[in-house]
């Protein structure tokens, strides 16, 4: 049994007032009472970056590690002890500018880890830069004339890469967040949820407002099983035109299953001492 | 008496099997009872290009690489081009007679052995690629080496290839008549390589020793990304962890690689990884990353020469002040730089003890001369060996302070699942971990990460070692392969001796300044442009040595070089 209370540290939140990361971060603390995630079983790898700071509001054991690299840690960690549910904390500009190379082979590996994207479209932390996220021609501090790049579809960008469970959530809808985030977790495999993140500060396009008035979700009939509809739907984006909810599905082996060296257990369950070598020294005679 | 050392040399083009002949010569060589060091050159290429296997034999101890040749294979005719001028007084030269090979302006006293090699290879069968088989039957006849024992190694070889087993043999014996048939009058004057059985040894370069090193250290997790010389560490992991249970991940760059083993070292197990100093630039945020969150890992460092891709297949000992220095600001951590494969073996064992007991990155330096070059050793002893993991613990603490203050610098450490919580910070934490600029706590968490490095020097920093007479005329100082061939050479001289040094960081200062201050004569030696070591000894203790010897083009220190340098300084 997990509580709010047993999530809580004396740290206070130092978000700014409205800022999307508090339904995040209640949405995932929903579904960890919901589903007994602690430290017996959970362990949390973060980049850096405004979402980074949640790891001193939750009571569960971190790796805030560096900007762009928390999928190799969360690989790393999750290949090390295969009992725990290892999530991952990453922003757009943390997972899609420095961390781009990383998201493309660890989505092809299909790690059985859970990625959380805090997507707010920019650099926060740093006071509002744009990211590979930001649209074409959107002026941010780094772009005063127009954004001249275009931008990346996380959603596309994840089903092309190999990801192996794709959903969108509006960080808002704690309901809804709650529910995907669990069934990720669930899901075996590389699962990532892109979730729209209101910037109240540095964000002046892509607020509550926005979002309230532009998502909808995926029909019931929608068979997330299928892939090429799975691209057509996540390239929706718009205008009334924001789908919301789990675009992608496939039951594929983990990495973490290929290791029969991790059949029995997990790795850092396996004693250490190695006193018996002679076999391999004596190949060397 | 010096030791006396036969310098077989296989030349060719790349892809006519010179690695190959020349490592089978070699392990023909240590199971005759005979020590070898193996030198190997080679460029970037997969097929063309030189090639050359030098292979030292000796009744006694072998380290280095020598620059002249008693015995040469030449297969193709850039061999005698390249090597003429580096034969020794009545050298063999063995070349195929029936090809177009020319043996001009060779010295008057080579002995020729011409041997339709080719002609030879078709004649089995085997057209072109028997050839260095032929050659190495024809080099076992001439030294009379016992055919019985070179079978068996090729059976062992091959035992899994039938066809190619039986030519080899065939090419073999071939060959061995055709030199016994044939150069009767010669033979004699040949180095004999009769089986005279001593303690059995392994042969292994050091990418070998390394791998077995981390593998009976209990390693458990590896992330290597490939590139030379370290590339044989990765293939020999991804061979073992099925067997001992570890995992290796060839990941999608070295940034990766890192930060991979430190979360698999964050989670609780062994960890490494290894590069060369290219991979290792993309290795210096997660070298600071695993300082500050002070997790354990052990890199190991392969050198080559630089920058960016520069001579990829050559020496260099041109990363040390790199390695001492990178990442912004300051971390402790633990530098050992190995001389020679025996000394890497250990050394990687014991990086692997103290990263658990510092909680702190330790690197292991290698130059690509240990890394790719085989020599004879005895078999490894690790019955001493106990697997420590230090303050590790597992046990339930509903407080429990990661990153507690502590007198030694190292505090209670454990992992993500056994119910404790603490955050592995990359921000400047508190005892738990929870991101924290204060002045007190940020001026207490680095005080603490650094007296490690106090801890390290009052336990564990070993004394450097000094070879041969402590009262010389003339002190030679240096670090790495550069070892090998400076022992070579020193058993020639009873009053010069060699300081050589192992730990980088922290740095053995007081024994260092007693030994260079008590010199008569001092001079260095180094594989890089600044004389890296010279620095850093002047930096610790205040001493310039201005006599330096650096070479920086990828080519070791032969013996005889040693020779000339100490030669030189002792008629001054």
């Amino acid at each position: 049994m997990t509580t709010m209370a047993d999530l809580a540290t004396p740290i206070m939140p130092n978000w700014c007032p409205g800022c999307g990361n508090f339904t995040i971060w209640l949405s995932f603390k929903n579904a960890a009472i919901e589903n007994g995630w602690d430290n017996t079983n959970t362990s949390i790898i973060a980049g850096i970056g405004c979402h980074g700071h949640l790891v001193n509001f939750t009571k569960l054991t971190s790796f805030e590690g560096l900007h762009g690299r928390p999928l190799p840690l969360a690989s790393g960690v999750k290949l090390a002890n295969t009992r725990l549910n290892v999530f991952v904390f990453t922003g757009d500009g943390d997972c899609f500018g420095e961390g781009g190379n990383h998201f493309i082979h660890a989505a092809r590996r299909n790690h059985d880890i859970t990625i959380m994207l805090h997507d707010n479209g920019l650099y926060a932390l740093t006071t509002g830069q744009a990211s590979p996220l930001t649209e074409h021609e959107v002026k941010t501090k780094s772009t005063p004339t127009g954004n001249p790049d275009n931008p990346i579809n996380p959603l596309v960008m994840a089903i092309a890469s190999g990801a192996t469970f794709v959903a969108r959530a509006y960080g808002s809808d704690v309901k809804q967040l709650t529910e995907i985030i669990k069934k990720a977790n669930e899901h075996k495999g590389f699962a990532i949820i892109d979730i729209l993140q209101p910037c109240e500060t540095y964000n002046k396009i892509l607020t509550h407002q926005f979002y309230q008035d532009n998502v909808y979700y995926l029909e019931d009939s929608y068979d997330p099983k299928n892939k090429t509809k799975a691209f057509e739907r996540a390239h929706e984006f718009g205008e009334k035109k924001i789908p919301l909810g789990i675009f992608y599905i496939e039951e594929k082996p983990t990495l973490e299953s290929h290791y029969v060296q991790l059949e029995s257990k997990p790795l850092i369950d396996i004693p250490l001492d190695r006193k018996n070598m002679d076999n391999v020294f004596n190949k060397y005679l | 008496m010096p030791t006396k050392v036969y310098k077989l040399k296989i030349a060719g083009q790349a892809g006519q099997g010179i690695k190959s002949s020349g490592l089978t010569f070699a392990r023909f060589a240590t199971r005759s009872g005979f020590n070898i060091y193996n030198y190997f050159e080679y460029p970037s290429l997969i097929r063309g290009g030189h090639n050359v296997m030098q292979i030292n034999i000796s009744d006694g101890e072998v380290s280095g690489p020598s620059k002249l040749t008693d015995f040469l294979v030449a297969l193709n005719q850039e061999s005698i081009h390249k090597h003429k001028n580096s034969l020794s007084e009545g050298a063999f030269v063995l070349y195929d007679g029936a090809s177009k090979i020319k043996v001009e302006s060779l010295p008057n006293s080579v002995k020729l052995l011409s041997v339709p090699l080719s002609k030879m290879a078709h004649e089995i069968g085997g057209q072109d690629i028997l050839i260095n088989m032929v050659a190495l039957g024809v080099v076992a006849g001439m030294m009379q080496g016992d055919m019985t024992v070179l079978q068996t190694l090729v059976e062992e070889e091959y035992h899994d290839k039938p066809e190619i087993l039986k030519a080899d043999i065939l090419a073999i014996e071939h060959g061995y008549k055709y030199a016994q048939e044939n150069f009767k009058d010669l033979i004699e004057s040949c180095f004999k390589l009769q089986n005279h059985k001593k303690e059995s040894r392994m042969i292994l370069n050091g990418s070998d020793s390394v791998s077995l090193a981390a593998v009976a250290s209990g390693l458990q997790f590896s992330a290597i990304y490939p590139m030379s010389p370290i590339t044989g560490v990765l293939s020999n992991l991804a061979k073992l962890q099925t067997e001992f249970k570890f995992i290796f991940k060839q990941p999608e760059d070295e940034i990766s690689a890192i930060v991979m083993a430190i979360g698999a070292s964050f989670a609780g197990a062994r960890s490494m990884t290894a590069t060369s100093g290219g991979g290792f630039c993309l290795m210096t945020e997660g070298y600071g990353l695993a300082g500050i969150t002070e997790t354990p890992l052990v890199i190991i460092e392969g050198m080559r020469p630089g920058p960016a891709t520069g001579l990829p297949t050559w020496n260099s000992q041109g990363d040390l002040l790199f390695v001492l220095n990178a990442h912004q600001d300051e971390f402790p951590r633990l530098v050992l730089a190995a001389g020679d494969l025996t000394e890497a073996f250990y050394m990687t064992m014991e990086a692997f003890y103290l990263a658990d007991k510092y909680q702190t990155p330790v690197v292991v330096l290698l130059d690509k001369n240990i890394l790719e070059h085989e020599q004879s050793v005895p078999k490894f002893d690790i019955s001493d060996y106990r697997i420590d993991r230090g303050k590790m613990t597992t046990e339930f603490s509903p407080e429990f302070k990661r990153f507690l203050i502590t007198e030694d610098g190292i505090s209670p450490r454990t992992i993500p699942g056994v119910g404790n919580f603490f955050i592995a910070n990359s921000d400047e934490h508190d005892e738990k971990g929870f991101s924290n600029e204060e002045i007190e706590n940020r001026n207490n968490q680095m005080n603490k990460r650094m007296r490690k490095l106090q801890t390290f020097i009052k336990n564990d920093l070993p004394k450097p070692t000094i070879y041969g007479n402590e009262n010389a005329d003339l002190t030679i100082v240096s670090w790495g392969s550069n070892k090998g061939s400076i022992i070579q050479a020193l058993e020639e001289y009873t009053n010069v001796n060699y300081l050589h040094l192992t730990w980088m960081n922290p740095f053995p200062v007081d024994e260092i300044i007693n030994i260079l201050k008590n010199a008569k004569k001092l001079v260095i030696l180094e594989c890089n442009y600044s004389g890296q070591l010279a620095i850093l000894i002047r930096q610790h203790t205040g001493i310039d040595i201005t006599d330096k010897i650096l070479k920086f083009d990828g080519r070791p220190f032969f013996v005889e070089d040693i020779k000339d340098i100490i030669n030189e300084r002792l008629k001054k």
